[in-house]
């Protein structure tokens, strides 16, 4: 009996905990989709293995089209949340900046010729050249923000209007193509492992990231700028120099996901690669819980929110809901989510429930 | 209501999360006179005034106006100005995009469409007979300080008020500029507008004023004619002291023996800011307890925030341990071996999101460097031991500082500093807004520290405070050091009358 | 004695800025691009292609100098373009219901967005995020693929054409042609004037400036911040509606990929035109020059034999660049 009762009260301790946990709300949204889309229609996790065109053996099915289409997303959710969490607005370059660095990662592998039967370099140069040209993207935008003290929403407004004209322009506005199947496996599979690279690089990524926060005062320091800059700025910290920093290691998870985004076409067109992905990053820092104006982070919850849109896109996908349409539907889950963290929302609830909890005490 | 009172406030109760602002505060302001409200920083001037002018509202008690019978509610200052109630803010709240005629006018009149020529007709002479030098048609930003500061007090004056408020108007007002003031103040009292005046210069408080009403710690000290309350015994009712204990005040007085031949510790020659001080000369010996004295505003804070390199250095030489060294910005402070506690905790000390732990390691995390977190077993280490230390009540290591009190976020600001073991620590008002017990037990912790031979410049409100652990004073007024007090000059009235000005 | 010296403000330093860039830059095409600048149809022409932008931008300037930012409204001219094709050519309407259901959208996003701003105290540009990828994404959802509109009335009012007199030029063939300007062009000269007048001359005009400039200041002056703030948010989706109207009117038809980027183009031309990204300083004259100044590049762009797209872009980022940080010097000499 008395054994019960301890589990009893641990179980609801345990919901409490949870329930107080940031994490909570992208796994609630996930739960919530994932029953939705069992109740509609269980096929949905359907997962087959059978042979792709390419021969391969590979894993199929909504669920693995997640964790592949995912993968970029979760990449930027990590640069995005510390540029949230340092400055208190958001990158909405991101998708300009990932064409700018795919197309020179063509440009790099191709050369002046845009059909070349051989690379003319190895992909790691190229995808360190990416990686060079996206960070000094991102300390543009950071200078922008740190030390001219744009709003960061407006400050990288430059490159969201110039960047994919930039993109064209590094290649002359040509569309290479690659042919060497080896590019090819960075954004499909390698052959003989069934499961999306991908998702193998995502996980790298937050790999590293998790080091970093581990190992450096990355995460320290951001929260601390983010929340009371005055105070990190009398504690011996330079805060502009964290918000430079944060923008820098944006670009870094840019050139990753450009480096995925051209290998699944082995191609590029400027206009609509990652169109529209600055939102779902966005989206997939608030999703996680953290707040817009920045401050206090929680890297596991981003990535986290990162798949829950993926999943919401999948799902909204399936139903036929064609993807010019997506962002209307993304807009609405965007305003719900800043209705009810709004701190006048809040307020007004916190005052009803405490006339309510006054009203049951009379 | 009485016959010649103007507005009356009863009772007023205001309460900000974890702070009492006001509390029960009486206020009564008659036809035809100027009141003084007078009090330390964090008495609840400015928060009274706030109420009063709807920008704040009550939680507690009762406005009345004259002419309207029953309690009045103000929301918002539109209908404060609307009940004939004008204000002049502390800090300039004009918008410096607009013309200076605009700035008169906005807000004001509503009619739709905008006279401009009437407008700036009219300013012209309002600018004219105050004897402003500024033009209706250019842009407020473009006008000097106290020009803007003028512009206020117009527009404040020109509209038909019952009640005039001025919060500190003079702060940035030269000499010509405050008789002008002072004539006009005249002026609208022989008119019959009751005006109220908040002010930090106590000339000025005996030079116009005809009450003075006493705030402490968000408490009505008391409401008093002119004629009955001499200078010090303003200043004494200001900082809590009654001067009847005079007679009691013993001759304990705390004395530091520096030993022959010592360099200081810290010693700045010549040295200011752009937080607007005078050059000043200070040096502190190791193990020794001194503090900057004045009332606010009188720039104890930018001094030490001079010396921590908080603002921006405009001049002035520094010397460590008799070696000269540059400190331009807090970093290069806390290598030296220096640490500071800012006077507000809120906006300067914690770090409200981060847990209790991050930041008592904080400082010393960054010293020692991006690349050498210490590790949770080492960051729990210290918080624990600091927390035991200093006796701070949290529910664990973990949990966020906002949420401790006033008291407990202090000294987990303290454990901060202490935990880069500083050889010169600043302790800018440790004890604001903490309870009794704790403040003791802070000046504790400062003299057995300067025991174990850490140098402390102490900062207090408090004029007991001060006696218990320095044993050297200097004193400021109007941003200037005008003297330095030790061995039997540490006495209350000795205090008082140097911040006074010399007098009786 | 202070000298009654009128200094050059902040606001007419960025005014004077923008305009003098304007005329070099139509001289400098007149010089190094040839006649074709010179004629007066291409004066008018750019005015003709770019009166949708002019409407947005001077919508977008008084949110911004009210210190918010809308990046709505290129989704909201699509929305309008879209559901008045739809409206005019599958539903048999007139031009009047149109004209009604395009101010229609505007308000309701204005008032959407307004009350989320203003008194739920959310960032304008989340919201206007959100606002933009709302139209978008419900333009593909009123009509997906895009088509030409047919209805008579409607096509019949797009193709006024109004003469200026006393200009016009020499066709090819040499034959004397006259210069003439669309409707929407008088539509959004008179929002410009209307615009200008209420800025100046009415006093919710200046409760914009005095919000912009200082909104706690704004507040102890008895202005009501919440509702100037919504004022503005609604002025500027209500134009956005307008401006969508006119952009369908110029181009016919509906489509979901129409105006894409106009809100970076109606906010570069407002900062161009002088107009503070932090609020409180701007003119809708600038804005006027902003827009011009922005046309013409891109069309001497054009005209240089760069027509790749990607040199428009690159210029308008380049110019939007210069601009923000030509302010933020600005403020931070206003600063000391």
């Amino acid at each position: 009996m008395q054994t019960k009762k301890a589990n009893k009260l641990t179980v609801s301790e345990l919901f409490g905990k949870l329930l107080s946990q940031q994490i909570f709300i992208p796994i609630a949204a996930l739960l919530l989709l994932a029953i939705f889309n069992l109740i509609a229609d269980p096929s949905f996790y359907k997962i087959t293995y059978g042979i792709n065109s390419a021969g391969a053996p590979v894993l199929s099915g909504y669920l693995m089209t997640i964790l592949d289409y995912g993968s970029e997303l979760a990449i930027l959710a990590v640069g995005m949340t510390l540029v949230t969490a340092a400055s208190g607005g958001q990158d909405i370059s991101v998708g300009a900046t990932i064409a700018i660095a795919g197309s020179v990662i063509l440009r790099v592998l191709c050369g002046t010729n845009s059909r070349p039967d051989t690379l003319q370099a190895p992909i790691i140069v190229a995808f360190l050249v990416a990686c060079v040209v996206a960070m000094i993207f991102g300390a543009f935008n950071g200078v922008l923000v740190a030390y001219f003290k744009i709003q960061p929403m407006v400050a990288t407004l430059i490159l969201f209007t110039a960047g994919r004209s930039i993109a064209a322009w590094i290649n002359n506005n040509e569309l290479p193509i690659i042919s060497d199947p080896v590019f090819s496996y960075f954004g499909g599979f390698i052959p003989g492992i069934p499961i999306p690279t991908p998702f193998f690089i995502a996980a790298a990524v937050v790999a590293v990231a998790a080091l970093a926060l581990k190992f450096t005062n990355l995460g320290l320091y951001t929260q601390a700028v983010g929340i009371n800059e005055s105070s990190s700025r009398l504690n011996g910290l330079n805060p502009a120099f964290i918000k430079f920093l944060s923008f820098v290691i944006l670009g870094l998870c840019v050139a990753v996901a450009a480096l995925i985004k051209v290998s699944r076409l082995s191609s590029i067109n400027y206009s609509v690669i990652a169109k529209d992905i600055e939102m779902d990053a966005i989206l997939a820092v608030a999703l996680g819980g953290n707040a817009l104006s920045g401050g206090k982070f929680n890297l596991t919850a981003s990535i986290m929110g990162a798949y829950v849109i993926q999943f919401l896109t999948t799902t909204l996908y399936k139903f036929n809901v064609q993807s010019d349409a997506l962002p209307a539907y993304k807009a609405v889950v965007v305003i719900f989510l800043v209705v009810i963290s709004s701190s006048v929302v809040r307020d007004y609830l916190r005052n009803i429930g405490s006339k309510i909890s006054k009203k049951g005490v009379a | 209501m009485k016959d010649k009172a103007v507005l009356e406030m009863k009772n007023i109760h205001k309460n900000f999360p974890g702070v009492r602002a006001l509390q029960g505060v009486d206020f009564t302001l008659c036809e035809g006179e100027i009141h003084a409200l007078m009090g330390e920083n964090g008495a609840g001037k400015s928060t009274l005034i706030k109420v009063l002018t709807g920008v704040y509202g009550k939680d507690e008690g009762q406005i009345f106006i004259k002419g309207r019978e029953d309690e009045i509610l103000i929301k918002s200052p539109e209908e404060a100005q609307k009940a004939g109630i004008s204000t002049v803010y502390q800090e300039i709240t004009l918008c410096l995009n607009l013309t200076v005629a605009e700035n008169m006018f906005i807000g004001r009149e509503n009619n739709v469409y905008q006279n401009w020529e009437k407008m700036n007709t009219d300013t012209t002479k309002i600018l004219k007979s105050l004897d402003i030098q500024a033009e209706a048609t250019q842009e407020l930003g473009s006008c000097s300080i106290a020009v803007q500061q003028m512009v206020a007090i117009a527009r404040a004056v020109d509209m038909e008020c019952k009640v005039l408020i001025l919060d500190e108007p003079t702060s940035s007002l030269d000499e010509q500029e405050v008789e002008k003031l002072f004539k006009l103040m005249r002026d609208l009292r022989a008119k019959g507008v009751g005006i109220i005046f908040v002010t930090h210069f106590l000339d000025q408080v005996y030079e116009v004023c005809d009450k003075i009403t006493v705030l402490r710690d968000g408490k009505l000290v008391g409401e008093y004619e002119i004629n009955d309350l001499p200078r010090v015994k303003l200043v004494s009712k200001m900082l809590g002291k009654d001067l009847d204990e005079k007679t009691e005040e013993s001759k304990k007085y705390r004395i530091y023996e520096k030993k022959s031949g010592a360099v200081p510790v810290i010693e700045t020659e010549g040295l200011y800011s752009n937080g607007g001080i005078k050059p000043f000369d200070f040096n502190i010996y190791k193990g020794e307890v001194n503090g900057f004295t004045g009332l606010l505003g009188s720039g104890r804070s930018e001094c030490v925030r001079a010396i921590f390199g908080a603002d921006g250095i405009l001049g002035g030489t520094m010397k460590k341990n008799g070696k000269t060294v540059k400190i331009t910005k807090p970093i290069d402070a806390m290598k030296n071996g220096i640490g500071y506690l800012p006077e507000d905790r809120k906006v300067d000390g914690i770090i409200g999101d981060l847990s209790v732990r991050d930041n008592i390691i904080f400082a010393l995390q960054v010293l020692r460097g991006f690349f050498k977190p210490f590790t949770k077993a080492e960051a729990n280490k210290f918080a624990d031991e600091y927390i035991k230390l200093l006796g701070i009540k949290t529910a664990s290591a973990n949990t966020p500082i906002k949420s401790l009190s006033g008291g407990n976020q202090q000294k987990c600001i303290l454990a901060r500093w202490l935990l880069t073991n500083p050889e010169y620590l600043i302790l800018d008002e440790p004890t604001r807004g903490i309870d009794i017990g704790t403040k003791t037990e802070i000046q504790k912790l400062v003299l057995k520290l300067a025991g174990e031979g850490m140098s402390i410049t102490f900062i207090s409100s408090e004029i007991d405070e001060m006696l218990g652990t320095c044993s050297r004073l200097v004193v400021m007024r109007d941003r200037k050091v005008v003297g330095e007090l030790s061995g039997e000059e540490l006495s209350q009235s000795m205090i008082m009358s140097t911040i006074a000005g010399g007098e009786k | 004695m202070q000298k009654k010296r009128k200094t050059l403000t902040d606001a007419n330093l960025l005014l004077t800025i923008t305009i003098v860039v304007f005329f070099l830059m139509y001289i400098g095409a007149i010089l190094f691009q040839g006649k074709g600048f010179l004629k007066p149809q291409t004066f008018f022409n750019i005015l003709n292609a770019n009166a949708a932008l002019l409407i947005l931008s001077c919508g977008m300037s008084v949110v911004m100098i009210t210190g918010g930012i809308d990046i709505s409204v290129g989704g909201v001219t699509a929305l309008v373009s879209m559901c008045c094709a739809v409206y005019l050519d599958y539903h048999n309407g007139n031009v009047l219901g149109a004209v009604a259901i395009a101010l229609a959208i505007g308000l309701a996003f204005g008032i959407v967005q307004g009350f989320l701003v203003a008194y739920l105290d959310i960032q304008p540009f989340i919201v206007s995020l959100a606002g933009m990828f709302f139209a978008r994404g419900m333009t593909t959802i009123v009509n997906t693929n895009p088509f030409n509109v047919a209805n008579e009335e409607f096509v019949a009012l797009k193709n006024v054409r109004i003469i200026i007199p006393g200009m016009g030029s020499l066709n090819k063939l040499g034959k004397y042609v006259n210069a003439y300007v669309e409707i929407g062009v008088i539509i959004a000269i008179l929002v410009v004037i209307i615009l200008f007048c209420v800025l100046k001359w009415t006093r919710l005009g200046r409760f914009f400036y005095a919000v912009g400039g200082n909104s706690q200041s704004a507040l102890m002056l008895g202005i009501n911040v919440k509702r100037t703030k919504f004022l503005s948010h609604l002025l500027c989706s209500l134009l956005a509606g307008i401006g969508g109207f006119v952009y369908f009117m110029h181009v016919g038809s509906g489509a979901a990929s129409h105006a894409m980027g106009a809100e970076m183009n109606a906010i570069a031309s407002s900062i161009i035109g002088g107009t503070m990204l932090t609020g409180g300083v701007g003119n809708i004259i600038g804005t006027f020059f902003g827009v011009l100044s922005l046309s013409t590049i891109q069309n001497i762009v054009s005209s240089a034999g760069l027509d790749q797209a990607w040199w428009t872009g690159i210029t308008i980022a380049a110019m939007l660049c210069l601009f923000l940080v030509i302010q933020s010097v600005v403020m931070a000499r206003k600063k000391k």
